[in-house]
């Protein structure tokens, strides 16, 4: 489902690599876990995915389609096949918790009947039931990150991206979240998502790519985080 | 649930577009209350400059034409000019293309002229009561079409008077010489004035124009990262400037009202002293074209704040 050939990204200065040569591709509802040291390239890797960064040499395909030769005016179509997660929960900080989530189902065009179904939905999914008139300034990190994880689940996409989602939080939330992100993954959504917190890998018990440099060193198809 | 939907397809979805985008604007407008305060405030003092540049121009305008229309020729004709020739100097100045308009006033229409207008002056009074006849002559005022032309009329009835006979004279004098320094002064002055004017307000108006950019994209700078947010979440150009765009537009629409408004004390104290100064009230101007006025100023705040938001948010949709 997704597929990168060779992909390298060198910076301006032509000496650091933040990726390099690197090709794996992923199965249709698997939960992989990238894990490495900062600056070893794992946020680099999920910038391609949802073409926020282009690569310096390589390709990166979504299924047939070559992510980095979408036209610009079709690339917010694109990113809507793919929920994304991060570190720092991205909500929009002047919308409540119903807003932030409504707010993807609105830009993708769905009906008022579809986002009064299925904005609470996703919510529940992720136990916020009793949070969804809340601005994000009125939660905690661990309720913040459930908001993104429902948001990005909301327009049911193949894939969810999560780059540290548990980075923010204490231990107690980070189970929630992990839990949360098998339980998706449980029901059919592929996850990539990348770490830095052993515990999670080791509870996972999933596919783990280990970075290093801008390489990738090691997949382990049921790994643990070594390095 | 339902499949999903990947782009706005039909015209229902493109005004469910537009409905959220408009509800999306007047809630950031909302919930941003300060940093909309912030800008309509900037916009107001904008709109502020350029409507006084209005008025000024208004003012200097109507007094020069006031001015202008001052401007005339008096012919003073002698108290026993025979009344044929004043009809017929009258009928020929009347036929000129240059003459915009003559007025004849009799000796006797003059007379009474003098007494309305001395009725306080004993001893104007008396001198005319110590006379057996009327003093005063006929009069011809005339009106060009154009300033440039009472040389030619002066002269016409300078060569009129030299044709006359020394023993029966019918012209008295001329009297253009006599308002033409006086004129020339005050319009070189009205002209300086409306130069200096000129200048200033485009430095005014160019500083106003900067600085209400500047606040708007100061307003969206703090949005940045709401902007990648959505774009994260995928949501079109269009989708995220629109709310932009509205909030803009209502800036523009609320600053034009408040500068209205803010007009009216201005006015009212001002509009008495330049009904004495420059004989045009600028508080009559303002009532009468108070919706005019309203149209021109939320007219170029709305083009200002329109402008404004798409130019700022179109930084951050750039890649």
């Amino acid at each position: 489902m997704i597929y990168f050939d060779n992909v390298s990204k060198i910076y301006n200065d032509g000496r650091s690599a933040a990726l390099q040569e690197v090709t794996f591709q992923v199965a249709p509802k698997e939960f992989v876990s990238i894990v490495g040291h900062s600056g070893a390239g794992k946020t680099t890797l999920l910038k391609m995915i949802i073409a926020e960064d282009k690569p310096t040499g390589g390709q990166v395909f979504y299924e047939s389609l070559d992510v980095h030769q979408i036209p610009r005016a079709k690339l917010s179509h694109y990113r809507r096949k793919i929920g994304t997660v991060f570190q720092d929960f991205k909500l929009l900080p002047n919308k409540t918790a119903y807003e932030n989530v409504a707010f993807a189902m609105e830009a993708n065009g769905r009906t008022d009947e579809e986002i009064s179904l299925n904005v609470p939905q996703a919510l529940a999914l992720v136990d916020l039931e009793d949070k969804i008139w809340n601005f994000p300034h009125e939660l905690s990190g661990g309720e913040k990150q459930r908001v993104a994880i429902a948001r990005a689940i909301v327009n049911q996409p193949d894939i969810i991206i999560a780059d540290e989602p548990t980075g923010n939080l204490d231990p107690i939330a980070t189970y929630e979240i992990v839990q949360i992100l098998r339980k998706i993954n449980e029901l059919g959504t592929t996850v990539i998502m990348t770490t830095h917190n052993k515990g999670v890998i080791d509870e996972i018990e999933r596919r783990v790519i280990t970075m290093d440099g801008g390489r990738i060193v090691r997949d382990d198809s049921k790994g643990k985080y070594i390095l | 649930m339902t499949p999903r939907v990947n782009t706005y397809y039909n015209l229902s979805m493109i005004t469910t577009a537009i409905r959220r985008i408009i509800r999306s604007g007047f809630i950031g407008f909302w919930r941003n209350a300060y940093v909309s305060l912030a800008s309509i405030f900037t916009l107001t003092v904008a709109l502020f400059v350029i409507g006084s540049t209005m008025f000024i121009d208004q003012l200097l305008t109507t007094s020069m034409t006031t001015l202008q229309a001052k401007v005339d020729i008096n012919v003073y004709f002698v108290p026993e000019a025979p009344q044929e020739e004043i009809d017929r100097l009258y009928s020929a100045v009347k036929a000129m293309p240059e003459v915009e308009f003559v007025h004849y006033t009799s000796r006797e229409d003059a007379l009474t002229d003098y007494r309305s207008e001395n009725q306080n002056n004993e001893i104007a009074m008396q001198a005319l009561e110590s006379l057996d006849d009327n003093p005063l002559g006929a009069n011809l005022a005339i009106q060009a079409t154009d300033p440039i032309h009472y040389e030619k009329i002066s002269k016409f009835f300078e060569e009129q008077k030299g044709n006359e006979s020394p023993q029966t004279p019918v012209i008295d004098k001329v009297s253009y010489l006599d308002n033409k320094d006086a004129i020339d002064t005050l319009s070189s002055i009205i002209n300086a004035i409306e130069k200096a004017s000129f200048v200033v307000m485009s430095v005014l108006l160019i500083a106003a124009v900067l600085i209400t950019f500047n606040t708007i994209r100061l307003a969206i700078y703090t949005a940045r990262e709401e902007i990648s947010i959505m774009r994260l979440v995928g949501a079109s150009n269009m989708f995220i400037r629109g709310p932009f765009m509205l909030q803009g537009t209502m800036y523009g629409l609320l600053a034009g009202l408040l500068a209205v408004i803010s007009f009216y004390p201005i006015m009212l104290w001002l509009g008495p002293r330049t009904e004495e100064f420059f004989e045009f009230n600028l508080l009559t101007y303002y009532l009468e074209n108070i919706f005019y006025i309203f149209f021109v100023l939320a007219g170029i705040g709305i083009v200002l704040g329109l402008v404004s938001s798409i130019l700022a948010v179109a930084r951050y949709l750039r890649t």
